[in-house]
């Protein structure tokens, strides 16, 4: 627990050291914003949304890199997530992840890594009539899995494969900026995958669905809300969908912190998750 | 699920109110300060693209004076104002160029600085933008 509150911090303290320095680290060529933040699987997008926006500010021809955490605290659980994130040319993004999820309640921990590949195939996010379309794999691997294969898990890995398509309304209701995202994700990953992936209940691939939509208040502050929608494999326990209302700031290109209320429901058969979220990203 | 239905029905709502927006009256205009407001808020855009290494090199050989006259002059035409765009169209300017993605929108953010500076309300400021993004695909690449 000291070790996620610590590198928590450090992403903290290595953010306020860039909003502090006058130097620009991220002189990439998207606008502010359009690089997203980092969702909880690593990918480029919401909190727990991967969207079809690429990460970091990088356009055609450049590099951008991101380094990221992610921290939820729940009733019973707590979320740690450190990323990587590289992306060239507005076009290909590939990430690392690491989760660990605490089990204060049932003691222990869960863990995982998460490798990510994402391609913009279509489309623009602000311009052009076509939305931003990507396609994209999250190649996940429990480090731990003694409570997954003990609460019926099939796999210690699995493969989640998503398309996603993102928009903005540079005047939309309000006059204000608005942005959407949908992802379609086939997966058979229990709880992100952290309690192993199919089940007793069900082994197949199935089809869920994950909104996003935030309004711009101003070219740095965003509010919005998400939802994502999850299988429901394990018979001990049923999964429930995943939902939260989010505040995101975009000081400048280095740096963008998001704070939520999610939302999570019943996890394990432990009633009434729900608690605070935030997460830092320093982009390169 | 409740949520969900919710989400997808602002969605449904913002892509209905897409096409309002879109339409160009006189209002825009008027919120920029018409003819002087749109003229000073071009001279700083000038000013912010003559300091931007990012984008001054397709400058070199440009009649400052007249590129601040034409764009003053289409802003006025394109945000309802009593104007007409003399000047060539969007694709014929710009042949030659080869304006990069990152360049186009290193001169959005020069005139986000603009219209900072010239305190331009952020509802004026996206419905300007949302016109003149119009324009991209007929400036980049060319």
């Amino acid at each position: 627990m000291i070790k996620l509150y610590s590198n928590f911090l450090v992403s903290g303290v290595l953010a306020s050291t860039i909003l502090l320095c006058p130097i620009a680290y991220a002189d990439n060529g998207k606008l502010l914003g359009t690089g997203a933040v980092t969702s909880i699987e690593g990918a480029g997008g919401g909190g727990i949304v991967p969207w079809a926006t690429t990460a970091s500010y990088a356009e055609k021809g450049e590099w951008g890199f991101t380094v990221n955490g992610n921290f939820a605290d729940v009733d019973d659980f707590q979320l740690g997530v450190q990323s990587l994130n590289a992306t060239y040319g507005n076009r290909i993004e590939v990430s690392y992840a690491q989760q660990r999820l605490g089990l204060n309640t049932i003691g222990g921990d869960l863990k995982q890594e998460i490798y990510g590949l994402k391609v913009r195939v279509a489309g623009d996010v602000i311009y052009g009539d076509l939305p931003q379309l990507s396609v994209g794999v999250q190649h996940k691997r429990n480090t731990t899995f003694a409570l997954p294969e003990a609460v019926g898990a099939t796999d210690d890995t699995g493969t989640d494969v998503y398309v996603s398509a993102a928009k903005a309304w540079l005047a939309g209701p309000f006059a204000r900026t608005w942005v959407a995202n949908l992802t379609l994700r086939a997966t058979k990953a229990n709880q992100l995958g952290l309690l192993g992936f199919g089940g007793d209940k069900n082994d197949d691939y199935e089809a869920m669905a994950e909104a996003s939509l935030g309004m711009f208040i101003n070219r740095h502050w965003l509010v919005g809300a998400e939802y994502r929608q999850k299988p429901d494999n394990l018979g001990f326990a049923q999964e429930y969908d995943w939902r939260d209302v989010f505040v995101g700031w975009f000081p400048n290109k280095s740096v963008a912190v998001v704070v939520a209320y999610v939302d999570l429901k019943s996890i394990a058969g432990l009633p009434d998750q729900s608690g605070a979220y935030a997460s830092v990203q320093i982009s390169f | 699920m409740n949520y969900f239905a919710i989400l997808l029905a602002a969605l449904a709502l913002l892509l209905g109110s897409t096409t309002a927006q879109a339409r160009t009256d006189a209002s825009l205009y008027q919120e920029l300060g018409a003819k002087q407001g749109i003229s000073d808020l071009m001279a700083v855009f000038v000013l912010e693209i003559a300091q931007d290494e990012r984008v001054i090199h397709h400058f070199d050989n440009v009649d400052i004076d007249r590129f601040h006259r034409m764009l003053s002059q289409h802003l006025c035409e394109l945000t309802g104002g009593p104007c007409e765009y003399t000047g060539a169209d969007m694709v014929e300017v710009h042949t030659g160029m080869a304006i990069t993605r990152a360049e186009f929108n290193a001169i959005v953010e020069d005139l986000i600085t603009a219209m900072e500076k010239e305190g331009i309300a952020v509802s004026t400021q996206n419905r300007l933008l949302a016109i003149l993004a119009e324009f991209h695909g007929e400036i980049v690449g060319q």
